[in-house]
């Protein structure tokens, strides 16, 4: 065994990696090339145990003007414009470090989707800890909020929705998931190919320096053990204000057409940018690291390979233009280096001055790593464990309150307030304001609807039926303002993919998702995988997080989900037939297991049809999505944001074969909570079930009949602060 | 009415800003490298975190070209407004007293609020008055806003009538120093304040209060 | 050169939120008995003309309204 081979090791490539890339390059890798390999060799950036799959994925349709495979999707707008949006994952820097693990991974989505020419206009964030009685995971969310905080409001991009769920599988594996919107002229839009042999490459943004060197194979391909404290010089250090620089440096060059293709620089830095633009447009590149800007003396060429320095981008330029390009870098005081050129030798070409110090071939380097299928198998039941907090002879008065006050439930305001909602004059629906955050576009006269969902849990009691369900709940939230889905991205969060049970929920999830997107033709433009969420106690729940964009003709006709008006009536629509397998009921009294309903994907696409037509007509009062905590929780929402209570008798759930219990509190898609004028809402086949009126909420339920009051319930609602903040008593 | 809204590396709303002030007249982006404000009846300077908000929000925008030609504009009796982080630069500048800290709650907070426009009355006063006046729906967003000036400079503004604008009672998002969200200098030319008027200025994205504060800038000195 | 350190502390009286919440969360991660934290900036540079030092405090690196400095020569000089 040589020296070398233990090295390969080291860096996360199998023995058998290794052989195929000294077979390819014909040769044993010096140590630039073998990290440059073992980068984009890696899970993060190979996706070596998931592409297969993900090519079962729908990703065209009429309005898809990118897809997969570029920085990010994009769909037509109208108008000549293009919305693009992308979400992205940031979860093991995170665990190390959340404030920066979180504030870089908005940070390398705002580039991915600015690296297309499209302004960010919005980001949206999906968060995953463990319960909060762990201090660990009240710092990890403190930080995460702060840090998300902190990249957005100084950028000045609006965050406008999320998600934030607390469950124990996540307690040494977090999840911060970003998700980001952006919008360009479709003509001014560019791709990532590099082309032009003799064009020049050069770097722009930030200086670079040591952040996260290793990062991509050190932290993403591997589980997290204990010790992870000496993975934190790998984190890196995000700076907003070099990003806005950068960012108004970029779209002001592909305004002027200073550009032939513009590429982010994010895990594995300049070699799968480098690499990747390359390989899109089937050139080869010489890079000269003496060139580069460096932050820190004395940088070994593979140092400056794979840095993963934030704020950096990469631009191809045809040569004359090269003068002007560095001028708009001054201008906006950020850097622009011309560090190397577009051949067509099909190498990527490492040099130090004149010196040659890494040669290997386009193909190798960024396609030739070997694909893996997965050995799934199905666990035998349910794997995670149960906790009973909610004592069983709880009323439903107390099982309403619990729930309500249940983090994952509660309101999410205390992280909402700490970012920036309004800026760019945008935001026609705020958090919390409706089912899904909603944007003015006046460039096309229309407006967009965004909602991102994913309940890991409902996932984990059965992985095909609730990552469908976790599409039907952003069809819902957009149907509830109107808004008809373009584009689906998505994140999906797994284990470890060589371990049976992991790769068993990540194939039926992958099949899910092109299942449910084919029958609703919503095209997936663009996602991220992220696996080895995995710890000593086992594998994080299965969470795809979904992202999905939609469209509405008139903003000024967008209902909220607050009851408004008393003596509206109170009706449900959709096939909602709730259970409580897999709710978060069953989670507070420790009895969750495997299995789901299946859900009937063509009645709940109806149903979102109707909803969204009733509501660009402008005919309901409110629309509300059943979903966390079941029907009795969303009344109590709508009544606590209109201050308005409610009367409401659930005869007809009694009557689709539910139990007063699962009438309450069952959870599954298809169920819409509407009010407006009566013979309104029976005309487009919703029914009837009580009033608004009022200042309690009232319940008929059989023997599970409730009357408490929205004071009382608005309190557990808005309990999350007290849960979170970090007190001497503790 | 012709508007100048300086624009520094890291401003965010200045583009909210020049879309308001463009409802109540001509409004161009003054980049802050510029000298020139000729042509220009009315300067803003807006929010977002100039310069990254490093060293301390404000202290490095202050020193910059354009800052520089405000403070003529400003001595020749020109009316400027300082919105949250322009608020924070005229601060630094000494165009206007005191000085923005820290958030009590150290964190950054987003949310509709309540205003009441104060010029002339004390506190002591305005209890009785803020429940009588029509009060200002505006959204603040920020995370060094609490307005501080020692004890004698506030009451020396509290009996000059330079209190331009108080929260609410029990609205205060910030901790700020007798509730005080906006403040003017001597003259009554220059104004700042914390909340953004230029995100209320459409009926689609909130409330249209802010108009109001725009209008009584354009009057230079006249309360809203 | 002169090579100095400048520590930036806010004004005794004035509230200071970041060292009171740090002060806070202290004894649940296992320190007892700390008090009257305060937190400031610190700021280190190397200046051709040290003379200028103290008026470059007053004018950019602190605000004499909120903020106390104090200047520390890293060369041994005064």
């Amino acid at each position: 065994m040589t020296v070398e081979v233990a090295k390969h090791r080291e860096l996360g490539l199998t023995d058998s990696e290794f052989e195929l890339i000294c077979e390819k390059l014909g040769r044993t890798p010096n140590d630039v090339e073998l990290a440059m390999f073992s980068l984009l060799w890696s899970e993060h950036c190979a996706y070596k145990h998931s592409r297969k799959l993900l090519r079962r994925l729908p990703t065209e349709g009429e309005r898809v003007v990118m897809g997969p495979g570029e920085n990010a999707g994009a769909v037509d707008i109208g108008n000549g414009y293009a919305i693009a949006f992308k979400v992205e994952s940031h979860n093991h820097p995170s665990a190390v470090e959340p404030f920066q693990g979180a504030a870089t991974g908005v940070g390398g989505i705002l580039r991915d989707v600015f690296a297309l020419g499209a302004r960010p206009i919005a980001i949206l964030d999906s968060l995953r800890f463990g319960e909060l009685d762990s201090l660990r995971s009240r710092h990890l969310l403190d930080g995460a909020v702060r840090g998300i905080g902190h990249y957005g409001n100084s950028i000045g991009v609006a965050n406008v929705g999320g998600e934030i769920y607390f469950e124990a599988p996540y307690e040494h594996n977090c999840l911060v998931n970003a998700m980001c919107i952006g919008i360009a002229k479709q003509d001014e839009m560019v791709r990532a190919a590099a082309a032009g042999v003799g064009n020049a490459i050069v770097l722009m943004g930030a200086s670079t320096g040591r952040d996260g060197i290793g990062g991509a194979s050190v932290l993403a391909s591997a589980e997290l053990g204990d010790g992870d404290e000496a993975k934190r010089p790998t984190v890196q250090i995000g700076d907003p204000f070099e990003e806005s620089k950068v960012l108004e440096c970029c779209l002001e060059l592909l305004e002027k057409g200073l550009l032939v293709s513009l590429q982010d620089l994010g895990a594995a830095g300049l070699t799968s940018s480098a690499g990747e633009m390359a390989s899109a447009g089937g050139v080869g590149i010489d890079l000269d690291v003496a060139k580069v800007p460096l932050r820190e003396a004395d940088m070994e060429p593979f140092e400056i390979m794979v840095s993963e320095s934030q704020e950096r981008m990469l631009g191809v330029v045809e040569p004359a233009k090269v003068g002007e390009v560095l001028a708009v870098c001054e201008k906006w005081q950020t850097g622009g280096a011309e560090i190397g050129v577009v051949t067509d030798s099909g190498q990527v070409r490492v040099l130090q001055g004149d010196e040659v110090v890494g040669d290997m071939p386009v193909e190798a380097l960024v396609d030739g790593c070997p694909l893996y299928d997965l050995s799934p198998a199905e666990p035998d039941g349910w794997i995670y464990g149960n906790r009973a907090t909610l004592d069983p002879g709880a009323s439903s008065e107390e099982t309403l309150l619990a729930l309500l006050a249940s983090p994952s439930v509660a309101s999410k305001r205390w992280a909402f307030e700490q970012y920036d909602s309004v800026v760019g004059s945008r935001t026609v629906r705020r958090p919390e304001a409706a089912d899904a955050a909603v944007l003015q576009i006046p460039e096309a006269g229309n407006a967009i609807a965004v909602s991102i969902d994913g309940n890991g849990r409902r996932v984990a009691c059965d992985p095909y039926a609730g990552t469908i369900e976790a599409v039907l709940e952003c069809a819902q939230n957009l149907a509830c303002v109107g808004a008809e889905p373009l584009g689906l991205t998505n994140c999906l969060n797994f284990g470890n993919p060589e371990k049976p049970a992991p790769a068993w929920q990540l194939d039926r999830a992958v099949s899910g998702l092109a299942d449910v997107c084919n029958a609703l033709g919503v095209p997936v433009v663009g996602g991220n995988v992220s696996l080895y969420n995995e710890g000593p106690e086992g594998p994080i729940y299965p969470t795809p997080v979904v992202g999905m964009v939609g469209e509405l003709p008139d903003p000024a006709k967008v209902s909220g989900s607050a009851f408004i008006r008393e003596g509206d009536a109170i009706a449900l629509l959709g096939p909602f037939t709730p259970a409580l397998a897999g709710s978060e009921l069953a989670k507070l009294r420790g009895e969750l297991g495997a299995g789901l309903p299946q859900p009937n994907v063509a009645a709940v696409s109806a149903a979102c049809t109707t909803v969204r037509e009733a509501v660009r007509a402008g005919k309901l009062s409110s629309a509300h999505d059943i979903s966390d905590g079941g029907l009795a929780c969303a009344l109590a929402e709508c009544a606590i944001a209109g201050r308005i209570g409610c009367s409401v008798d659930v005869q007809p759930l009694r009557e689709r074969g539910c139990s007063p219990e699962d009438a309450l509190f069952g959870e599954g898609p298809g169920g819409f909570l509407l009010s407006g004028d009566r013979e309104t809402l029976e005309s487009f086949g919703a029914t009837t079930i009580g009033e608004v009126g009022g200042t309690t909420v009232e319940v008929a339920a059989g023997d599970r009949s409730f009357t408490v009051s929205v004071g009382t319930t608005e309190g557990a609602w808005l309990s999350l602060p007290g849960q979170i903040e970090i007190r001497a008593d503790n | 009415m012709r508007w100048g809204v300086l624009q520094f590396p890291g401003s965010c709303d200045e583009r909210d800003a020049l879309h308001a002030c463009s409802l109540l007249g001509e409004a161009r982006l003054v980049w802050h490298e510029e000298r020139d404000l000729s042509g220009i009846d009315a300067v803003v300077v807006p929010g977002g975190f100039s310069y990254g908000d490093y060293l301390r929000a404000g202290a490095i925008a202050r020193f910059s070209p354009a800052m520089e030609a405000v403070a003529e504009f400003a001595a020749a009796g020109g009316p400027v407004l300082g919105i949250c982080n322009g608020f924070q630069v005229l601060c630094e500048a000494g165009l206007l007293p005191g000085a923005l800290l820290l958030n009590e709650s150290t964190r950054f907070t987003c949310r509709q609020l309540n205003l009441i426009p104060a010029d002339g009355t004390k506190s002591s006063a305005y209890a009785r008055i803020s429940s009588r006046r029509p009060t200002l729906s505006i959204p603040a967003k920020h995370g060094e806003g609490r307005y501080y000036a020692p004890g004698e400079v506030l009451d020396r503004l509290e009996e000059n009538g330079q209190v331009a604008y108080r929260y609410v009672p029990g609205q205060n998002p910030n901790g700020s120093a007798r509730d005080i969200a906006g403040v003017r200098n001597e003259a009554r030319n220059v104004v700042g304040l914390m909340p953004h008027p230029e995100h209320a200025v459409d009926p689609l994205t909130g409330s249209t209060d802010g108009l109001k504060i725009f209008e009584a800038v354009a009057a230079a000195g006249v309360p809203a | 050169m002169a090579k100095a350190r400048v520590l930036i502390r806010p004004k005794e009286g004035i509230l200071d939120p970041q060292g009171k919440a740090v002060e806070r969360a202290l004894p649940a991660l296992g320190f007892e008995g700390i008090e009257h934290v305060r937190v400031g900036r610190m700021v280190e540079l190397e200046a051709e003309d040290p003379a200028r030092l103290a008026e470059l405090c007053e004018k950019l690196l602190a605000n004499p309204l909120i903020e106390d400095y104090e200047i520390e020569r890293l060369d041994g000089a005064a």
